[in-house]
């Protein structure tokens, strides 16, 4: 893997490609999760992390794997290494342990993880498969945080409330009050699940405007017809 | 052998040879985590109880100690069986953290835990599990607001009997708009959690329990 095929995994993963925004995948648990930054980006980095081994370790084995008993294997080595997630949440951080939940046992099941397994990890070596899990995983991790960062500051008008699950109790106080905390406000549809649906709508239609701008300025002639302001 | 037959006992042992070496990752994590995952569950059961006894100190295990509470308890308290943690001091009961489910929240059971001393008191309630509607029943939760601490320092006396009710129904208990069943169904289990301190005075806080 050089410098540019890294560069192109990057990019393909966190934006053209991105899990939970172009292709869609794994929105049980982004929908479910992101009702608060901490949460959202806590189960991201925790699929990131499992991306990235259970990338690493199905390119490892590719050879050995006859290719009728793909889907198996994998999901075996998947669930083995959510599982060991799992226990480490448990004895590292567990507050966080305890509000994640089931969703951490779930990922064996977010399909994001299977297909960059089988449409990826299982042709390629093991470092630009790790590289393209960790991305992938990052990339969703993002989608994430954004959703959680919208349906956070609708529903409660607040940023990084929870933060002492991860960090103890120190880390209360470093909730941001956008909105003062005692002016009482909150908005319930956003933290509902419907919220995640309408933050999810929204972030998908910013990036498509986004794309579409940039394909218009790469379509627009290389000497402006006319100058715009800088 | 044919080679169909060659070909899946082939498969199998493939499938068997992987899942040996996962079982053997995860049975290594689990040996590794196992000593802190008890811990962790250990403190964060004793972190709630010390919860819902604010001010009691007690230098026993509650958790070791906890006495089994007889079955028409229980089922006083809304559950199949039921625990009470005593906290004592120099052997003598201080005060007792009784388990408690309000079966009809307004969705599904509501488990908390009641803090009770020696006069028969409310030192301190705590939900421990609830599936309430965040955001409107949830502040029942002393972590979202300071409802809860109404119940401080009420017994079956004071306020009497048929104050034991929200306000709305003529009782003397506060609760928000937009959520009344929840509150209503935690009075509810907080009362019948004293009525078993009360019952069992002897067994709980032993003979020289004051009166």
């Amino acid at each position: 893997m050089n410098r540019s095929e890294a560069r192109e995994i990057a990019s393909n993963a966190l934006w053209k490609q991105n899990a939970g925004l172009v292709q869609l995948l794994g929105l049980c648990p982004v929908l479910v999760i992101s009702s608060n930054i901490v949460n959202a980006v806590s189960l991201g980095l925790a699929t990131s992390m499992v991306m990235l081994l259970s990338g690493m370790a199905v390119a490892a084995v590719r050879d050995f794997v006859p290719n009728e008993l793909r889907s198996p294997i994998f999901i075996l080595i998947i669930a083995a290494l959510v599982t060991m997630v799992d226990l480490l949440f448990n004895a590292y951080a567990h507050g966080l342990y305890l509000v994640l939940g089931i969703f951490i046992p779930l990922i064996t099941t977010n399909c994001i993880v299977l297909a960059r397994a089988e449409a990826f990890a299982s042709r390629q070596p093991v470092l630009a498969a790790g590289w393209d899990g960790l991305m992938m995983g990052l990339g969703l991790t993002g989608v994430l945080a954004g959703l959680g960062a919208i349906r956070e500051l609708a529903a409660r008008g607040t940023l990084f409330s929870n933060l002492d699950l991860v960090f103890g109790p120190v880390a209360r106080a470093w909730t941001i009050h956008v909105i003062p905390a005692d002016a009482g406000y909150q908005f319930l549809l956003a933290s509902l699940p419907p919220g995640a649906f309408f933050g999810l709508a929204l972030l998908i239609t910013g990036k498509k405007l986004l794309d579409r701008r940039a394909e218009r300025r790469a379509a627009a002639p290389s000497v402006p017809l006319h100058t715009e302001p800088a | 052998m044919s080679s169909a037959a060659r070909s899946s006992l082939r498969g199998a042992l493939t499938l068997l040879v992987f899942a040996l070496i996962c079982t053997a990752l995860m049975s290594v994590t689990w040996l590794l985590t196992r000593a802190r995952v008890a811990d962790n569950e250990q403190a964060a059961r004793l972190a709630l109880l010390g919860e819902a006894l604010p001010g009691i100190h007690y230098d026993n295990d509650p958790v070791a100690d906890a006495i089994t509470l007889p079955a028409d308890a229980a089922a006083q308290l809304g559950q199949a069986t039921a625990q009470a943690y005593p906290a004592q001091r120099l052997g003598v009961t201080q005060a007792v953290v009784i388990e408690a489910t309000a079966p009809d929240g307004y969705a599904g059971a509501i488990r908390l835990l009641v803090g009770v001393g020696r006069d028969g008191r409310v030192l301190a309630l705590r939900v421990i599990g609830h599936k309430e509607t965040p955001g409107l029943g949830d502040y029942i939760e002393a972590t979202k607001s300071a409802w809860s601490a109404q119940f401080t320092g009420a017994s079956l006396q004071s306020p009497p009997e048929s104050q034991w009710a929200l306000t709305k129904d003529g009782g003397r208990f506060d609760y928000m708009a937009g959520a009344t069943i929840t509150p209503r169904a935690v009075v509810r289990a907080v009362k019948a959690a004293l009525a078993v301190v009360a019952a069992r005075r002897v067994m709980l806080f032993g003979e020289e329990g004051e009166r």
